[in-house]
C-alpha cells in the first residue's frame, strides 16, 4: 500500500488508520501503551487514597477545606466537551473531510487549553492558600496524581497542534490517519482519567 | 538508497550501529552492553566474596560494601539479565515467527538507547560522588536517610532504562501479535516466543508502578515531596508495595524466556518435538497471571496481618503447580530422545536440578511463619541465586552458545564451552549450596563482615572459593568468544543439524530484509517439517518474490535517550547547584525536540528490489 496514494471519499477506506500493516501496529501498539498508562494512574490513585488528609500534626488542610466543586465541575465539562469535539473530528476522518477534522480538532485543542488555564489558576490559588507541593503528604500526593493529569493534556495538546500544522497543506494519507487516530485515543484515554479524578478526588473528598 | 553488499570502513560501520533499526543489529549492541555489564556486576560479585572470605576482613569498608551490594544488584537484575535476553528476543523471536523486523524498528534502537544511558548514568555514580547504598530494592525508610548522590542516581538511572525496557515490551507484544508469518498460529508459535509474548505483558504491566515508585523517590529526594516521610503523614510501605508490584513480576520476567530458551534447547538435542507443548503454553500463561498475584510475599514480616500474609502465602505456593508441570515436560522431553550433549544441552541439564532446588526453597518461604525465621538471611541470597543464577544466567550461558552461530554465523568452541560450563556450574553450587546453611546458622544477609567466633569461618571461605570458580569459567568464555572472532570461521545456516523452527531456515549471513519470501508455516516446528520432506529449498513461501519495504536507520533514538540522560543530571543537583534546573530543561528540550523532529520529518522506508535480492541471493552484510 503507497503512502503517498492520493483517495476520493469514494475510495478513502472504512478505517483509514488500520490499512498499513505500520497503521495497524501503531494502533495496536498504542491501546497496549495505554493499558500500561492505566496501570500507571492505579497507582497514583492508591497512593493518592492512602495519604488523601495526612500531614503533619495539626494540618489545616483537609479535601472538605480545601475543594471547591463549581470550578472542578466546569473543568469537568469543558474537557469532557473536548473529548466529544475529538471524536467528531474523527466522524470527519472516516468520511473524508480533512477540514472539518481540523476543524474539529482546533475546537478540541482550544476546549483543552482553556481546562488547562483553569487547573494552573487552582494550582495556584492553592499554593497562595498555603497547600503547597511539600505541606503534606496529601499536598505532594494531590499535586502529582492531578499534575501527571495535567502534563498529559499538555503533550496531548503539543501533539495534536502539531499534527494540525503539519498536515495543514497536504490532507489526508495512509501515512497520518493512523497519527490523527492516536491522537484522538489518547485524549480520550486523559478525559476518562479525568472522569476518576473529578470522582475520587473531588466528589469524595467534598461529599464522600 | 542501496544499502547492499558495501564494504564499509570503521566510522561507516560504527555510524551504521549508532543509527541501526534492524533488530538483528540491535540484538548486537544489546549482547555487547549487557555483557559489558553483566562483567561489571561480577566484578561487583567478586570484591563481596572477597570481603566475606575470612572473619573481621577490611577488604573494603562498610559504606563501599554497601554501595557494592547494591549495584551488583541492580547491575544484575537491570543493566544485565534483562538486556541479555532482550538481545535474544531481538536476535531470534522475529526469525522465528518469520517476520521482515519487528513491529517498531525505531522504538527498538530507542529502547536499546535508553537502556544503556540510563545504564551508563547509574555507573557514573561510582566516579561522582559514591554508588547508591540502599540496597536493590531500595527501601524508602533507608535511601531517604542516604547521604550523597548515590540513591538519586538509582532512581533517575532506572527511570531512564525503564523506559526502555517499557517501550521494549510494547513492541515485542504488537510484533508477535500482528507480524507471524501466515500459518503461524498461536499454538504453532515457539516456546521461546510465546515466553517472550508473556515476559512483554508482564513488562507491560510491571514496570509503569516502578515507575511511578521512582517518581516518588525522586520527588522526595530532589523535589520536596512527603510520599515517605511519615512526619509529613507519609507512608513508607508505600514504597515498598509499588516496588514489589514491579518486582515479583520482574523476576518471571527474567526466569519466562529462560524457561523458553531451555524448551527449545531440550526439543533441538533431544530431536523430539517438545513434550506436552500446549500445557507448557498453557503453563508460561499461569505463571505469568499468577506472578502478579504474590508480591506481598517479600513483606511477609512488614505486619500487613495473617490474613494478607495467609492469601499471598497460598497463591505463592500454587506457582509451583505450573513450574512443576513444566520440568517434568522438559524431563518427557528428554526421555526417549536421541540425545547430543552439546554445551547448550549441558546448560539445560545443569538447569533442571538447579533451578528445582531453587523452587524448593522458594515454597519454604512461601510458608510465611519460617519465613520469619529466614526473612533477611543468607539463606535468602542462597534461594534467589539459585533461581536467577540456575534458572536465567544459565539459560543466557547456554543461548550465548546457543544462537551465537545465529547472530554471527560462526561457531564458539565447543570444547571452552565445556570447560565454562563446567567451571561455571561447580564453582555456582560450591558459592551457593552452602548459603542455605549459613543462612540457617543465622548470617544475616548484607552484612559487611562477621567475627571469628561466629563459626561462619569455613562456610564463607568455601563460598568464596567457588565464587573464584564461576570466574575462571566467565573468563574462559571470554576467551572463546576472543577466539572465535578471530578465528572468524563461517558455519551457514542451520549448524546444530537439527534445527527445528524458523530461525534455522534461514540463509546466512542472514540479509538484512531476513527471509527473502515470507514462509509458510505449515506446523510446530515447520523447519523439521520440511526437513523431513526432502524439501531442499529450505522452506515453503507464502507469496512471491516482490519488492520488500524496509525502514531507514535514523540517529534520532540515540538523540532522544541523550536529552534524558542530560536531563537527569539537571534533576540530580536541583537546589543545590544554579546550573541545575536549566540542564534539566535543556535535557527534556532535546527529548522533546527529537520528538516533534520524529513526528515532522516523513520516514516512509525504502523498498529493495527484486532484482537486487536475486543478485544477493544467500544474504549479504
Amino acid at each position: 500500500m503507497d503512502f503517498n496514494t492520493k483517495y476520493t471519499p469514494q475510495s478513502w477506506p472504512d478505517h483509514p488508520e488500520q490499512v498499513t500493516l505500520e497503521g495497524k501496529n501503531k494502533f495496536l501498539g498504542f491501546w497496549l501503551f495505554l493499558a500500561g498508562e492505566t496501570v500507571l494512574f492505579s497507582s497514583l490513585f492508591a497512593t493518592y487514597l492512602a495519604l488523601k488528609n495526612k500531614g503533619p500534626s495539626g494540618m489545616e488542610f483537609s479535601t472538605q477545606t480545601l475543594f471547591e466543586l463549581p470550578l472542578v465541575f466546569v473543568m469537568t465539562m469543558i474537557l469532557l466537551t473536548s473529548s466529544l469535539t475529538s471524536v467528531y473530528a474523527m466522524y470527519h476522518m472516516k468520511n473524508h473531510n480533512f477540514k472539518g477534522m481540523q476543524t474539529w480538532l482546533a475546537i478540541t485543542v482550544i476546549l483543552g487549553i482553556a481546562f488547562l488555564c483553569l487547573e494552573i489558576y487552582e494550582f495556584n490559588h492553592y499554593v497562595h492558600l498555603g497547600f503547597t507541593y511539600g505541606q503534606s503528604a496529601f499536598s505532594t500526593a494531590f499535586f502529582t496524581l492531578v499534575g501527571t493529569h495535567g502534563l498529559h493534556v499538555a503533550i496531548g495538546l503539543g501533539w495534536i497542534i502539531l499534527l494540525l500544522i503539519r498536515n495543514a497543506k497536504r490532507g489526508f494519507s495512509l501515512y497520518n490517519a493512523p497519527k490523527y487516530y492516536t491522537a484522538s485515543l489518547y485524549w480520550h484515554f486523559i478525559d476518562v482519567v479525568w472522569v476518576f479524578i473529578f470522582t475520587v478526588v473531588y466528589l469524595m473528598g467534598v461529599v464522600g | 538508497m542501496s544499502s547492499i553488499a558495501k564494504k564499509k570502513g570503521f566510522g561507516a560501520s560504527l555510524w551504521d550501529y549508532l543509527t541501526t533499526v534492524d533488530h538483528k543489529k540491535i540484538a548486537i549492541l544489546y549482547l555487547a552492553a549487557g555483557g559489558l555489564f553483566f562483567v561489571i556486576g561480577g566484578i561487583e560479585a567478586m570484591l563481596i566474596r572477597i570481603q566475606l572470605a575470612k572473619p573481621d576482613n577490611d577488604f573494603v569498608s562498610a559504606g563501599l560494601f554497601n554501595e557494592i551490594i547494591t549495584m551488583h544488584g541492580t547491575t544484575m537484575i537491570f543493566l544485565a539479565a534483562m538486556p541479555l535476553l532482550f538481545a535474544f528476543m531481538n536476535a531470534v523471536m522475529p526469525l522465528q515467527i518469520g517476520a521482515r523486523d519487528v513491529a517498531f524498528p525505531f522504538l527498538n534502537a530507542l529502547g536499546f538507547w535508553l537502556f544503556l544511558f540510563g545504564g551508563l548514568f547509574l555507573n557514573l555514580s561510582w566516579f561522582m560522588g559514591g554508588a547508591p547504598d540502599a540496597g536493590w530494592t531500595s527501601y524508602a525508610s533507608l535511601s531517604l536517610a542516604s547521604e550523597g548522590h548515590g540513591v538519586d542516581f538509582y532512581a533517575l538511572g532506572l527511570q531512564v532504562s525503564g523506559a526502555g525496557t517499557y517501550i521494549a515490551g510494547i513492541n515485542f507484544l504488537v510484533t508477535i501479535i500482528n507480524m507471524r508469518a501466515p500459518g503461524m498460529t498461536y499454538m504453532r508459535m515457539p516456546l521461546f516466543t510465546w515466553t517472550t509474548f508473556v515476559a512483554s505483558a508482564l513488562i507491560l504491566f510491571a514496570f509503569p508502578p516502578l515507575t511511578v515508585g521512582l517518581f516518588f523517590l525522586i520527588f522526595d529526594r530532589m523535589f520536596g515531596g512527603n510520599f515517605f516521610d511519615h512526619t509529613m503523614g507519609g507512608n513508607t510501605i508505600i514504597w515498598e508495595h509499588l516496588f514489589w508490584i514491579f518486582g515479583h513480576p520482574e523476576v518471571y520476567i527474567l526466569i519466562l524466556p529462560a524457561f523458553g530458551i531451555f524448551s527449545e534447547i531440550f526439543s533441538l538435542f533431544s530431536r523430539k518435538r517438545l513434550f506436552g507443548y500446549s500445557s507448557m503454553v498453557f503453563a508460561t500463561v499461569l505463571i505469568g497471571f499468577l506472578g502478579f498475584m504474590v508480591w506481598a510475599h517479600h513483606m511477609f514480616t512488614v505486619g500487613l496481618g495473617p490474613t494478607a500474609n495467609a492469601i499471598f502465602s497460598v497463591a505463592t505456593m500454587a506457582i509451583a503447580v505450573p513450574t512443576g508441570m513444566k520440568i517434568f515436560n522438559w524431563l518427557l522431553t528428554i526421555w526417549g530422545g536421541s540425545i547430543k550433549v552439546t554445551v547448550p544441552m549441558l546448560y539445560a541439564l545443569g538447569f533442571i536440578p538447579s533451578f528445582v532446588a531453587g523452587g524448593v526453597t522458594g515454597i519454604m518461604q512461601a510458608a510465611a511463619p519460617l519465613d520469619y525465621q529466614l526473612h533477611d538471611s543468607y539463606f535468602i541470597v542462597a534461594h534467589f541465586h539459585y533461581v536467577i543464577v540456575g534458572g536465567v544466567v544459565l539459560a543466557i550461558l547456554a543461548a550465548v552458545h546457543l544462537y551465537w552461530p545465529l547472530m554471527f554465523n560462526q561457531m564458539l568452541s565447543e570444547k571452552l564451552g565445556k570447560w565454562t560450563f563446567w567451571f561455571f556450574f561447580i564453582g555456582f553450587h560450591c558459592t551457593f549450596f552452602i548459603q542455605h546453611f549459613l543462612g540457617l546458622m543465622g548470617m544475616p544477609r548484607r552484612v559487611f563482615t562477621f567475627g571469628a567466633d561466629q563459626g561462619w569461618d569455613t562456610f564463607n571461605l568455601i563460598s568464596s572459593l567457588g565464587a573464584i570458580l564461576m570466574a575462571i569459567g566467565v573468563i574462559i568464555l571470554v576467551v572463546n568468544v576472543i577466539i572465535t572472532i578471530v578465528k572468524n570461521e563461517k558455519v551457514g545456516n542451520d549448524p546444530w543439524g537439527d534445527g527445528r523452527t524458523l530461525e534455522w531456515a534461514i540463509p546466512q549471513p542472514i540479509p538484512f530484509y531476513n527471509f527473502k519470501q515470507t514462509p509458510l508455516v505449515r506446523g510446530l516446528d515447520t523447519f523439521w517439517i520440511e526437513k523431513q520432506e526432502g524439501n531442499k529449498e529450505g522452506m515453503t513461501y507464502a507469496e512471491p518474490l516482490s519488492d520488500i519495504h524496509m525502514p531507514n536507520g535514523s540517529i534520532i533514538p540515540l538523540v532522544m535517550s541523550f536529552g534524558l540522560f542530560v536531563a537527569s543530571f539537571g534533576a540530580l543537583y536541583n537546589g543545590e547547584k544554579d546550573w541545575a534546573i536549566p540542564v534539566l530543561v535543556l535535557g527534556l528540550a532535546i527529548t522533546f525536540a527529537s520528538m516533534a523532529i520524529r513526528s515532522i520529518k516523513d520516514d516512509h522506508g525504502f523498498h529493495v528490489h527484486k532484482e537486487d535480492i536475486l543478485k544477493n541471493e544467500g544474504g549479504n552484510k
